[in-house]
């Protein structure tokens, strides 16, 4: 459902992020994207629903060429990509049910949403999936006012509004204590597993690859440096990987 | 060698001090300082009496009793000599020593029974009854004074005299008329601050969303959707003023306070269930060519509607205004606020239907350029480009060409039209040969650069400045400060929002981005929550600033307490400007700490 050829990416700095990355995901599967800082996991990501565009390459996402898409088109595409972010990125001022409604943008009429105006159809989703992440009851409070965990739940739930085929995730524990990734990994899993959602979900740690992916892509200086089942990675692939330096934890 | 350097650092040194020198130097004689003039005795004592006229405010007063006392004189003496007659002694009375002395002779005046303390002036009545004024007496603690003084060179035979008027405070203290004055002022520079910043924050919003660069970088699209936008816009604007102006002129034609009443209620009823059944809430796939056809044309209908609607609540309101401006009496402001509301609704009312015909071309010429630029063969979309860039580079310069014509008035068609429109067509040639079709042109920056410079133009001309032009305009008062400060104000808070816009955290916008917000949406639920607080903050600092702005503003003769007292310093009336300096600082100081007590609350 998936399909990435030959991407890449200059910055306008110069910096090369991407570099000739092809891959294909087919519909329902939990890929995990893996490497250290700065190796373009997050680029790669964004690439996919041109929050960042790429320099060359191409991307099909059901069908669509998503790197060829005029304006009104990619917004189309967007609607059913869900993204959740390492930082939450939720508006910090506004409440949780117009943060997690704001999934929905992409459906409503522009006009009426100006105005704050969801149908109710939409409100009534939006408590069901604040239901699902098991926060409904922190509807009317104010984003900032919720932990760590709780605002990566309505990161989730925002992402499920909009109906995705595809889950982009990027890092979504990494700012989380372990016990909480656990928590937020199921949520994930379980939007994988129940509603058939293809989900991509970059990460730091190992073990959360071995609980959660049933494949992965590695990535090191913006190359493709493995692709293959969690198990596959042994101390060699790990060195090849996160560097000759590099140590094993957790 | 070490030494060496050391000396020639000491001598730098020496000549970077002796430079300074020189420099402080041409200061002092450029700013004409002058130290004698500090010292000199004349100076001190204007120094002296300006700080004590300042120390004393104008704001109370008493009622006063004058008393008016004459002793006769005779000037020059008449041939027997003259004695005066005795005088009451149980009333104030004086004594002029000698009774008669040539013009210009000196005599004493000595006066006894005055009232302990009193002041006031001592003159000469020739016949004729003016008043020449001799000296001014002190009276004592025991009530009496003694002055010397000359007499004028007034000749008569018959007696003339010399009269003391002191004047004594009796009953408590009252508020005096400069302190009444000073008042009413001062309550309309608030207001008139209040004004200037409500109107400059209704317009400095919007506009700051244009001067934020993080908003605009992104804004671009082909060379052709530009083009063909530059040439929709101006159409649509005066396409909507004509529609505005006929749609006025159809609520017009009725007069009947009924039919006003009904429009006004129904029409935003109709409009509302136009709007929703034209424009459903959500919708997943694409509707057919026919249903939006007609959902264009409904949306047409509501337009008018709406348009028509309001032109008739603003009629509305200036007629119950006028009523209840005569009705109300006291309180008629009320009602000529309610008419002058409705006179603003009116005129908005064509500027916004302008926008509105220049929304809906534009919109129209960016559908037709998409459709140019990906809808045809790659040649043809080339030729097309090139061709609109060259019409829309010559519109463009002549316009501007016709706006510079407008104010220097030089005429000459070669001038307005043809050397602008070959030099645009060139530009517009040298871009469109340059450009792909689908290339990006970066109409985004342009417009944010555009923003920027008129804001910093804008906010580098002092109100105070401003405000001469508006004077000349709506006449001296408090009006012209109000518009001044507004322009000032929209400028100042367009620059000073757009860099809260510029600062905000990128995350919420990526996350609303992609869901598929367009921009419209990505700016009302990423962008506006997050720069609700500085918005508010700058506003209050804005009110304050204005607040101070509005006190000088006068000087130019826009307004306010300034107006007031740019006057008294003119008529060296120290006592009230003293009084109009202290209201000032007493109403700079409580914003001060109102607005800082404010931006606490909310921020």
């Amino acid at each position: 459902m998936l399909k990435v050829s030959k991407l890449k990416k200059v910055y306008d700095g110069g910096v090369q992020a991407l570099e000739n990355v092809s891959f294909e995901v087919p519909k329902g599967q939990f890929l995990a994207v893996i490497g250290l800082s700065g190796s373009g996991k997050s680029t790669l990501l964004r690439c996919i629903n041109r929050l960042i565009e790429p320099t060359e390459g191409k991307i099909i996402f059901d069908g669509e060429d998503v790197t060829a898409a005029s304006e009104d088109e990619l917004r189309h595409i967007r609607r059913k990509i869900g993204m959740v972010f390492q930082h939450f990125n939720l508006v910090q001022r506004s409440s949780v049910l117009t943060n997690v409604l704001a999934g929905r943008l992409g459906y409503v009429n522009p006009v009426w949403s100006l105005f704050n105006r969801f149908p109710a159809s939409d409100l009534e989703k939006a408590m069901r999936e604040l239901d699902r992440v098991g926060i409904a009851d922190k509807a009317k409070y104010r984003a900032d006012e919720l932990s760590g965990g709780q605002q990566q739940r309505v990161g989730i739930a925002r992402a499920m509004m909009q109906e995705p085929h595809l889950v982009l995730a990027d890092e979504p524990v990494a700012s989380l204590d372990p016990v909480l990734a656990h928590s937020i990994m199921q949520y994930l899993e379980k939007i994988n597993k129940e509603d058939g959602v293809t989900v991509l979900c970059s990460l730091h740690f190992l073990d959360l690859v071995h609980r959660y992916a049933d494949r992965v892509i590695a990535l090191n200086q913006g190359q493709l440096v493995f692709d293959g089942l969690p198990q596959e990675i042994n101390d060699e692939k790990f060195k090849e990987i996160y560097g000759r330096d590099a140590e094993r934890v957790g | 060698m070490k030494n060496l350097r050391q000396i020639g650092k000491s001598a730098l040194l020496g000549v970077a001090v002796l430079i300074a020198l020189v420099i402080y130097a041409y200061g002092f004689k450029v700013t004409k300082v002058n130290l004698d003039e500090t010292r000199s005795p004349r100076r001190q004592e204007q120094l002296v009496r300006i700080l004590r006229a300042l120390a004393r405010p104008d704001l109370v007063t008493y009622d006063q009793e004058e008393y008016v006392v004459n002793a006769p004189v005779h000037v020059p003496c008449p041939a027997g000599g003259y004695e005066a007659p005795a005088p009451n002694t149980d009333e104030p009375y004086m004594i002029v020593t000698p009774a008669c002395v040539e013009p210009g002779g000196t005599v004493v005046v000595k006066g006894f029974n005055f009232n302990p303390g009193t002041t006031g002036p001592l003159s000469f009545i020739p016949p004729s009854e003016v008043s020449l004024r001799m000296g001014n007496i002190q009276v004592g603690a025991d009530g009496t004074f003694e002055i010397e003084a000359k007499v004028p060179k007034r000749e008569s035979d018959e007696n003339q005299y010399v009269r003391a008027i002191t004047r004594k405070q009796v009953g408590g203290p009252k508020i005096s008329q400069t302190a009444v004055d000073t008042w009413d002022k001062i309550v309309e520079t608030v207001f008139l601050a209040l004004l200037a910043t409500t109107i400059g924050l209704l317009f400095a919003v919007p506009l700051s969303f244009f001067a934020a660069r993080n908003l605009m970088k992104d804004v671009n699209s082909p060379l052709t959707v530009v083009a063909l936008n530059l040439l929709a816009i101006p159409i649509g604007l005066y396409l909507g003023g004509r529609l505005a102006g006929w749609i006025g002129g159809l609520s017009q034609g009725i007069d009947s306070i009924v039919i006003m009443l009904l429009t006004v209620i129904l029409g935003p009823v109709i409009a509302y269930f136009g709007l929703r059944w034209a424009l459903p809430q959500e919708e997943l796939t694409t509707p057919t060519l026919q249903t939006r056809v007609i959902r264009i044309l409904g949306l047409a209908a509501v337009v008018f509607v709406a348009i028509f609607s309001l032109y008739m609540l603003s009629a509305l309101a200036m007629r119950i205004g006028d009523a209840l401006e005569i009705a109300l009496g006291a309180a008629g402001f009320l009602g000529t606020f309610l008419a002058d509301l409705g006179d603003i609704l009116g005129m908005a009312l064509a500027v916004i239907t302008a926008f509105v015909g220049a929304g809906v071309l534009s919109g129209l010429a960016g559908r037709l350029g998409k459709f140019l630029v990906r809808g045809v063969q790659a040649r043809t979309a080339k030729i097309v480009m090139i061709a609109l860039a060259i019409i829309s580079g010559a519109a463009i310069f002549i316009l501007i060409m016709m706006g510079i014509n407008w104010l220097y008035q030089f005429n000459k068609p070669e001038l307005i039209y043809y050397w602008p429109g070959v030099l645009g067509a060139l530009g517009g040639l040298f871009l469109g040969v340059r450009m792909k079709p689908r290339d990006p042109f970066p109409i985004g920056m342009v417009i944010y650069n555009l923003a920027r410079t008129i804001f910093n133009a804008l906010r580098s001309i002092e109100a105070l400045i401003m405000v001469i032009v508006f004077v000349v305009w709506v006449g001296i008062g408090p009006f012209a400060g109000v518009l001044a400060l507004s322009l000032h104000t929209v400028a100042a808070l367009a620059k000073l929002y757009s860099e809260q816009v510029e600062s905000i955290l990128v995350g919420p916008l990526e996350a609303v981005t992609a869901t598929g917000a367009n921009r419209l949406q990505t700016i009302i639920y990423a962008v506006i929550p997050q720069i609700i607080p500085p918005y508010i903050s700058f506003t209050m600092y804005r009110w304050d600033i204005n607040v101070r702005m509005s006190t000088i503003i006068g000087f130019a003769g826009g307004g306010g307490i300034g107006f007031l007292l740019i006057q008294n310093i003119n008529l060296l009336n120290y006592r009230a400007a003293s009084a109009q300096m202290l209201a000032i600082a007493l109403v700079v100081a409580s914003m001060d700490y109102l607005s800082s007590a404010l931006r606490e609350r909310t921020v």
